[in-house]
């Protein structure tokens, strides 16, 4: 079991990303967190990409040396989604500032407080 | 010919870009730009249409590389009816923004980019790709729904980021699995390959597993849901139409396409818990979504649960899996783009001139409004199924097909949805026409007006949910060859 584990560390790597991130974001009160834990949870998915796309061995995908290569796609999907990702955050941020300056708060219990559960 | 797919994405994604350089020189630039951009977008939505309909498929190999190993742009008769729906209904929701508002250049740009986002997600035939637009009609949504002023229009959009972002990151993560399984992104070439994958493997299993759950999140499926009613009812009117009638739809549009062409018939003989699964969520999105639309009180967030009932029971169409009831989606979506866009509407010119918000307020509103009163009771008999609408034809190809399939208990929800239907809109209707105006209600708050253009938008969406009502069956006879393979 270990060893399986072990020669597949970085997969395990990315899915403890996934759960740590996703965790963080349903269960920490502070909105910025939340965003934390969501880039956490991406971050987890784009190793798990960058992963499947390595081979033992292979060399960078640039062809003047002697392959065999590691996969370039996965890395090029990867730039995109972090370009997705980076959006992402950028809005969420934004509507952060928003709500602290209405209520004056980033925690989710507190905003709760204020507006009454709805 | 095949240019007409690039030029449909790329003019809404370039015209996004003029309101805030135009913006500098000229202030209020950005409704006739979205109004000029949209005009061309509808004229060659319609082209591709025609075109389709004369040749069966449209395709276009971006860059000049062949798919399966460059993107691919497709257009098939199950694409071209959002693509239309989507640029008619943009076009003309800029006849109520104009007087209603938001008139800001960065609404206009963001408005336009979201159009983009939709009809790529309609066009694309590659899963990665499909993450892509699924981002860019997000992220703009999610900025669209802020436009209304305060917190909690904020707190709304925030709200539906975080879920959004979810699903389409589940979504990635399932492209993933599609990846390591059979080594390419194409779908067509994935449906091609996953046979050899295995359709009972686990990995294949997985990656249906977190795409559907992805896009799930996206068609608001009960239990991930939580996001709409906030965000459609917290979001300027203009918006609420578009959220309700496209993005929802639209969504449900890349579930077809995930079932269809990327996994497949084949894989759900493999798996029957598959589409089990589709059911199961769907029914509840039915019931759910009913039930609290009729213990609503709030207007704009009674449209909002019956959008998730509503999409609910095209999703039991897809999950029935037999063309009749594809056909039936298919028509049920459109369908109820046109009549949710209308409901809005409808509902906004009221929300305008006299601040009805509740369905109380809506007392007697029909002696002082009676255009725009009619328009909102056809567009609710639409919802609730009454010939001619287009709310019929719909339910009744998805409830015909799940007799052909042995799938009664479908037959039966699509039953029960139409009284609860009834239950929410026959209230609504009743205090419009029957009961006695009250003093506040029926005077006009402050400057508030109903434009020209937003009665005219309202009584189109109307003529509009008739005429599809009798055009089913040409929509059925489009549909037919993109649906052969069930």
């Amino acid at each position: 079991m270990i060893d399986v584990l072990l020669a597949r560390a970085t997969y395990v790597a990315a899915f403890g990303l996934v759960a740590l991130g996703l965790f963080v974001l349903v269960d920490d009160q502070n909105l910025l967190k939340k965003v934390f834990g969501l880039n956490v949870f991406q971050t987890g998915v784009f190793l798990f990409f960058i992963s499947a796309g390595y081979r033992v061995g292979g060399a960078p995908p640039i062809l003047a040396g002697d392959g065999p290569y590691v996969n370039p796609l996965p890395q090029v999907l990867m730039l995109t989604a972090i370009v997705v990702g980076v959006s992402v955050t950028a809005v969420a941020l934004a509507l952060i500032v928003r709500i602290h300056r209405a209520y004056g708060t980033v925690r989710e219990d507190e905003l709760r407080e204020v507006l009454g559960d709805e | 010919m095949s240019e007409l797919l690039v030029a449909l994405l790329v003019l809404p994604i370039v015209a996004a870009v003029l309101p805030p350089l135009l913006g500098l020189v000229w202030k209020r630039s950005g409704w006739p730009i979205a109004t000029a951009a949209l005009t061309v977008q509808a004229g060659l939505a319609l082209a591709l249409a025609a075109r389709v309909v004369e040749e069966g498929v449209a395709s276009h190999a971006v860059g000049g590389i062949a798919p399966p190993h460059g993107i691919e742009l497709l257009a098939d008769g199950l694409a071209v009816p959002f693509v239309v729906l989507i640029a008619v209904v943009s076009l003309g929701l800029l006849a109520y923004t104009r007087v209603a508002g938001p008139r800001s250049n960065p609404f206009y740009s963001l408005y336009l980019l979201l159009v983009a986002g939709l009809t790529g997600i309609c066009l694309t035939a590659d899963a990665f790709t499909l993450y892509v637009f699924l981002e860019i009609s997000g992220l703009t949504a999610y900025a669209l729904v802020a436009r209304t002023p305060g917190g909690e229009a904020a707190l709304a959009a925030l709200k539906y980021l975080f879920l959004g972002t979810v699903g389409a990151t589940f979504y990635l993560l399932g492209v993933g699995y599609v990846y390591v399984a059979t080594g390419t992104l194409n779908m067509a070439d994935i449906a091609t390959h996953l046979s050899t994958a295995g359709h009972d493997s686990r990995l294949v299993i997985a990656a249906f597993a977190f795409m559907v759950l992805g896009v799930g999140i996206k068609v608001a499926l009960v239990p991930l849901h939580t996001w709409l009613p906030g965000a459609h009812s917290k979001a300027p009117v203009a918006v609420s139409v578009v959220l309700s009638g496209l993005v929802t739809g639209v969504a449900a549009y890349a579930d077809i396409r995930l079932v269809l062409t990327l996994f497949t018939p084949e894989f759900f003989d493999a798996v029957g818990v598959a589409n089990d699964a589709l059911l199961v969520a769907a029914a509840a999105s039915v019931l759910y979504g009913g039930f609290s639309a009729v213990s609503e009180t709030n207007v704009k967030r009674v449209l909002a649960y019956s959008t998730i009932a509503q999409v609910g029971i095209s999703v039991l169409g897809i999950g029935v899996l037999t063309s009749t009831a594809m056909t039936g989606a298919v028509i049920h979506l459109v369908g109820h783009g046109v009549m949710k866009s209308g409901l809005f509407l409808g509902g906004g010119c009221l929300a305008a001139r006299y601040g009805a918000t509740t369905v109380e307020d809506y007392a007697g509103l029909a002696r002082e409004e009676p255009v725009v009163a009619a328009c909102f009771s056809v567009q609710a008999l639409g919802m609730v199924g009454i010939p001619p609408t287009a709310g019929l034809p719909g339910k009744w190809f998805i409830a015909l097909g799940a007799v052909e399939a042995g799938y009664w208990p479908v037959t039966a929800l699509v039953f029960v949805s139409t009284f609860l239907s009834v239950a929410v809109f026959g209230p609504v209707l009743y205090r419009l026409y029957f009961h006695a105006p009250s003093e506040r209600a029926t005077t006009p708050q402050g400057e508030g007006r109903i434009s020209f253009g937003m009665k005219a938008i309202t009584v189109a969406a109307t003529l509009a949910t008739v005429a599809l009502g009798f055009s089913a069956p040409y929509l059925g006879r489009l549909l037919a060859p993109a649906l052969e393979v069930l």
